[in-house]
């Protein structure tokens, strides 16, 4: 796996048996002990992931609210200061850049917390849509390392060694140069997985201490090394999308089920003509749950039919280490979109049995 | 990595045990582990048959299906059901959980395997 990019942790991967894969350019761990063991540890006590490979870009200037709020689909004049919104970044035809996090510093100050393989697409589409604004875009990914504490105990282990009351960062907010285990950090509470949880900012110098401190003190509470390969399975019960599965350029949110993150009426933003047209003419494609009722696993890529015609594709399915259940979630013809409708999956050249079900599969546990 | 002395092994990280002119196949412990957590095995119905480097079933760990491949042409006597209801017996024991057991119909094959030590050196150019 060679000229692939790593994080500042790669070389404390191997003490706690982690098992390396590609993802997005990046050399990252898919799992340490084992993706079920590390998922069932993020749902019932903690989970530490290394998420340094996210892009960070910095938004500075005195229209940095404008660009941005031009730049994203969901309103940013909702914020306040200290404040995150999950977004999408649109190209005119309503396709998807990217999906990302804003955090709102202040009205000429803004972090965008960007897909790792997504980094120089997202930095030329901010650059070709800078138009007159008065801002400056400055890439800091390389800079910023990022760990993610996740699960019910999150709270618990990460307030040991925290200066501040972790109960005043309500969810979707975060306070900076907060002090963990003695380093400057920004803190959020934020996560990929369906848990509370808080997402951790600092420099890549620092990052090693905190990763093994915080294995360290919250062993005694479950707390696990965790890799990507838990990070999808539990995100995907939750029903947040993956870049590259339900999001991408040829899928609009409207399609995904994630009209909730964009405000069409909002005074413009890119996009947003193809999507209100798109709302007004009908879906004609919808993002849907389903559970297998044959025996297998469905998965990211398969073909799904209706009565032995193609409907749709499964962005991402699993064997749910959560629901023990076969399930996916699969873009179709809106025509059949229909919760209780018998659709099939195509695994292995056998057209197999699957029922839409609600996308709900698991309840997430926020403390809001 | 295991590794058993009395088995042979094929390229594709399937061992093979011959007891007479029947095999019983499974996958070595260097396949169950680079699989990790296995939740899904498929395996051929009896009397099926199969010609040397054929896909004969599949197995799936959490995040990817694997297909499983003959080391030896041969028709299908027997297959282990409890690895079907149970595939996590497979990463607890994959040299006594085995997959299949066949009817060997081309002695000569046995020829292409490799012994233990051959395998363990095979396994450590994989990596």
């Amino acid at each position: 796996m060679e000229n692939l990019k790593k994080t500042p942790l790669y070389d404390t991967y191997s003490e706690y048996g982690g098992k390396l894969v590609e993802f997005g350019g990046w050399e990252m761990p898919v799992q340490f002990e084992g993706i079920i063991v590390e998922h069932e540890a993020v749902r019932g006590n903690a989970g530490l992931f290394d998420v340094s490979h996210m892009g960070e870009v910095e938004i500075k200037g005195t229209e940095a609210f404008e660009f941005v709020q031009n730049l994203v689909t969901n309103d940013v004049a909702i914020l306040n200061d200290n404040q995150i919104l999950y977004t999408f970044m649109c190209y005119t035809n309503g396709g998807i850049v990217d999906d990302l996090l804003v955090y709102k510093f202040s009205k000429e100050h803004f972090y965008l917390v960007i897909n790792a393989g997504n980094i120089d697409k997202d930095l030329q589409w901010m650059s070709d849509n800078k138009g007159s604004y008065n801002v400056e875009i400055t890439n800091t990914s390389s800079g910023v390392a990022e760990l993610a504490i996740q699960g019910p105990k999150a709270q618990k282990i990460l307030q040991k060694i925290t200066a501040i009351d972790l109960e005043e960062i309500k969810f979707f907010y975060f306070k900076q140069e907060v002090l963990v285990d003695g380093i400057k950090c920004i803190i959020s509470r934020t996560g990929y997985t369906g848990e509370d949880g808080f997402e951790i900012y600092t420099s890549g110098d620092n990052i090693v201490q905190l990763w093994h401190k915080l294995l360290n003190i919250g062993a005694e509470d479950g707390l696990k090394p965790a890799g990507l390969g838990c990070r999808d399975t539990l995100r995907f019960e939750a029903c947040l999308p993956l870049y590259g599965n339900e999001l991408s350029q040829d899928i609009t949110p409207l399609e995904a089920g994630f009209g909730f993150f964009v405000k069409l009426q909002k005074n413009n933003f890119i996009g947003k003509e193809a999507l209100s047209i798109q709302k007004e003419e009908g879906l004609k494609r919808k993002l849907v749950g389903f559970e297998m009722k044959d025996r297998g696993i469905p998965r990211h890529g398969y073909e799904v039919a209706y009565q032995g015609e193609k409907i749709g594709v499964v962005t991402t399915g699993y064997l749910s280490p959560t629901i023990k259940k076969n399930i996916g979630l699969a873009l179709i013809d809106i025509k059949y979109s229909g919760l209780g409708t018998e659709i099939e999956v195509v695994i292995r050249n056998k057209s197999l049995k699957a029922e839409v079900i609600s996308k709900k599969f698991y309840k997430k546990n926020y403390n809001n | 990595m295991k590794t058993l002395k009395e088995l042979v092994y094929s390229i594709d990280h399937e061992w093979v045990k011959v007891e007479g002119n029947k095999a019983y196949v499974g996958i070595s412990d260097y396949a169950q582990h680079a699989l990790g957590d296995i939740v899904f095995v498929e395996l051929p119905e009896v009397d099926s048959e199969f010609t040397i480097d054929d896909v004969f079933g599949v197995v799936e760990s959490v995040k990817a299906a694997s297909d499983l491949i003959i080391p030896l042409s041969g028709k299908v006597l027997e297959i282990n059901e409890n690895i079907v209801d149970n595939p996590v017996l497979v990463n607890e024991d994959c040299y006594e959980n085995w997959m299949i057991l066949i009817e060997i119909t081309n002695v000569e094959e046995l020829n292409k395997l490799m012994n233990a030590e051959q395998y363990n050196e095979y396994c450590s150019e994989e990596k």
